[in-house]
């Protein structure tokens, strides 16, 4: 058996943020890369401002759409607090990319400082990224704050695609209004 | 890359109509409902001006079956698909329907949700119905055995005269994989259906029923002899004293552990749950020492198993829910623990207890969804000790932490139902508002309205009308004047149908709970009192439609 391991996302976020576009956008490239790829995502009641947790897995030969527990190679959330679901995933080679992003919750909140401490107990490759407040003041526009952050991860080395692959998966799943915003929030620094 | 342009990547539900559109399907109907929504909408966007195939949403499961039934006796090749619960609703069709059996074969796309992710009312497990109704069930793990397996359910029910069922789960029907796009039947043009009438073969009457019953079990014996020879029964892994028996995702499961295990043990993939290949699983258990079984919430396998062990390896140890959960869906890393435990392997220890949060579903806010307003209505007006009776839709979220509105929640078009039964028997001492939808009115709400009315409660029903069924993704209702294969239809009045079924001018009334919120709070008010059923319709645009209509 050669195989090498798949490559493992979990995106965290509450229903709204646009985690189905990621996944999609994320499926293309590794299809367009020439990988297996699965992802199990969530519609309906799960959609409506909840939390949401997606996964995309992709290598030579993927089995499971889930990624088992602790083994995300990397984890994005859109909202912060929703970070904290991710540890379920993570080991300490999990690198953590976070949206300084906050939705309250009605129960319980957490802050940064303390969400970052809870994330340093597994891995030290955390990352807190403004990414909300960067594309609203340059583009007008948050929605697009999960492209922003899957180009922080490739510019970083945190995502085995290409550039390329993922501005051809964005043109082949964003409807043309789109595209350009997109791509534009993927070179943002 | 080449053999990429063959290839897409499918959502499971994706993959589904792909599979049907290769089979030649020509009738679909259809009543959303996660996690089974996309695969209406999917046919939606192909069968306008398309004259070989006609979709419909029809206005519910049980009316989705029988026009699929009306057309696979009319010769179409008929594809319905539903959510877990509609089967239930449908169910009082289904039963018949698979004693007359099919003309033009036909195929029940049904997803269940374990984990009810999308889901409220019970963690349903459709299989029970495979002994119910004794309809074939075909269960895929992956895009590309929905794909497949549609198209085998074609086969088998073109083969046997029998509807199929092909059974999802939501990590499959939500499943997005690698997917080969095959190719398409050239279609036959819709004029050529005819019904031929069948006396013999389409009334359900006694005597005759029961020589269909007779006629049914002949035809599973037929087919279960067909599954024994079945290639999606799949024999896989190496020879070993210990083996693994699995069906839908959970096979999925059980790969990657072995795979995180390092193990390669002999494992028996079951694609058919019903009627289920016996010889062959007896033929696989009888070597084995142990066997584990892997399937998502009841244990229909393992009890059918335990049987067959009884009669060929009276020794064989057998695991499955006495290690791994009736409830909840299966995670691969439970597949881990369960193989490292039966196979004395070690298995990696993950810690649990983290700082966890939820967020729980809401209604929309940008744009802000109009049921904002509907509750602070009912809040501002309804007095303490109000009964309020929930039903299935966005206003549901109403249920959720911190508003925690109702006071009991159960199925489609039960709020009206159950509120008359609580209305009957505290006889007026307790008053109970219902809320319920106008996609869940059409559906099952009538009947019930209706109920009340002759029966003489006194509930005051608040009829929430977005115009559109909105929770599974935006379908078309008949309130909306407009359907896939017309366009433009006759605008269907909620308030007519109110004063039809018997409720009195001067106790109905409509209104915009956004544009007139002080008439709508005044409204409850002026009802509440009432000895009488009351109907207030809140009419208001769904925010999320309003902002695509602009």
């Amino acid at each position: 058996m050669n195989k090498t391991k798949n490559f493992n996302i979990v995106i965290l976020g509450v229903g709204g943020q646009g985690l189905m576009t990621l996944l999609r956008v994320l499926s293309e490239a590794a299809f367009n890369a020439g990988l297996d790829v699965k992802t199990s995502e969530l519609h309906g009641l799960s959609q409506r401002g909840g939390s949401v947790s997606v996964y995309i897995r992709f290598g030579d030969k993927v089995w499971s759409p889930l990624v088992p527990q602790g083994q995300a190679d990397l984890i994005i959330a859109l909202e912060q607090q929703e970070a904290l679901n991710g540890l379920y995933f993570a080991n300490k080679e999990t690198v953590f990319l976070v949206n300084q992003y906050e939705t309250p919750t009605m129960a319980q909140t957490a802050n940064q400082v303390e969400i970052e401490i809870e994330l340093r107990k597994v891995t030290e490759k955390v990352n807190f990224l403004a990414a909300s407040e960067i594309c609203q003041k340059e583009l007008a526009n948050e929605v697009v704050s999960g492209t922003y952050l899957l180009g922080y991860a490739l510019n970083n080395g945190y995502l085995p695609l290409k550039k390329e692959n993922i501005i051809e998966a964005i043109k082949k799943t964003m409807s043309e209004k789109y595209q350009e915003l997109n791509i534009k929030a993927l070179d943002l620094k | 890359m080449n053999e990429n342009l063959q290839k897409a990547i499918l959502l499971g539900n994706e993959a589904i109509v792909q599979g049907a559109l290769q089979a030649g399907v020509q009738f679909v109907a259809t009543y959303p409902g996660t996690p089974a929504s996309e695969i209406g909408n999917e046919f939606a966007k192909i069968a306008k001006n398309n004259n070989q195939l006609y979709f419909e949403f029809s206005t519910n499961e049980k009316l989705a079956i029988e026009a699929v039934i009306g057309a696979s006796f009319s010769g179409l090749r008929c594809l319905c698909a539903m959510k877990n619960f509609g089967v239930n609703v449908a169910s009082d069709s289904l039963l018949p329907f698979l004693y007359t059996g099919s003309k033009g074969p036909t195929v029940l796309v049904v997803a269940d949700d374990p984990s009810c992710h999308s889901s409220a009312q019970s963690e349903e497990n459709s299989r029970g119905f495979a002994q119910l109704a004794h309809i074939p069930v075909l269960e895929p793990s992956d895009s590309q055995e929905c794909s497949d397996f549609i198209k085998l359910g074609f086969e088998i029910s073109e083969k046997f005269s029998l509807p199929v069922m092909v059974r999802l789960t939501t990590r499959v029907a939500h499943q997005r994989a690698v997917v080969d796009l095959g190719k398409l039947t050239p279609g036959s043009d819709l004029g050529a259906a005819k019904f031929v009438s069948n006396k013999h073969q389409f009334v359900t009457m006694p005597p005759r029923v029961l020589e269909m019953h007779q006629e049914l079990l002949d035809k599973i014996e037929k087919i279960k002899e067909y599954a024994e020879k079945s290639q999606v029964n799949q024999l896989s892994g190496a020879n070993n004293k210990i083996g693994i028996i699995a069906s839908g995702v959970g096979y999925l499961h059980v790969k990657e552990a072995m795979e995180n295990l390092q193990l390669d043990l002999p494992i028996l993939k079951l694609g058919f749950f019903y009627p289920l290949a016996e010889e062959k699983i007896k033929n696989f258990i009888k070597p084995l020492k142990k066997v584990l079984i892997v399937e998502e919430l009841d244990p229909y396998l393992e009890r059918e198993i335990k049987c067959l062990a009884k009669e060929v390896n009276p020794r064989l140890e057998i695991f499955g829910k006495n290690i791994l959960p009736e409830v909840g869906e299966l995670k691969p890393e439970q597949i881990v623990i369960a193989l490292a435990g039966i196979t004395g392997k070690k298995a990696p220890v993950a810690p649990t207890n983290f700082k966890t949060i939820k967020h729980s579903p809401r209604f929309c806010t940008t744009p802000m969804c109009p049921y904002w307003r509907v509750f602070a209505a009912i809040k501002k007006a309804a007095p303490e000790g109000t009964i309020f009776g929930g039903d299935i839709g966005c206003y549901m979220i109403a249920g959720f932490s911190p508003m925690q509105v109702y006071d009991y929640m159960f199925c489609m078009g039960s709020s009206i139902g159950i509120g008359h039964g609580i209305a009957k028997a505290v006889a007026g001492k307790q008053k109970v508002i219902t809320l319920m939808g106008d996609g869940t009115f059409f559906h099952s709400g009538m009947p019930a309205l209706l109920n009340a009315v002759y029966n003489q409660s006194n509930i005051l029903a608040i009829i929430v009308d977005n115009r559109i069924t909105a929770m599974t993704g935006h379908q078309l209702n008949p309130g909306m004047g407009e359907n896939i294969e017309s366009g433009t239809v006759p605008e269907v009045k909620i308030e007519q149908i109110v004063a039809s079924l018997g409720v009195k001018t001067e106790n109905l009334k409509v209104i915009d709970p956004v544009d007139d919120f002080d008439g709508f709070v005044t409204t409850i008010q002026e009802f509440y009192p009432k000895n009488e059923i009351s109907v207030i319709v809140a009419r208001r645009m769904c925010a999320l439609l309003e902002k695509r209509k602009k």
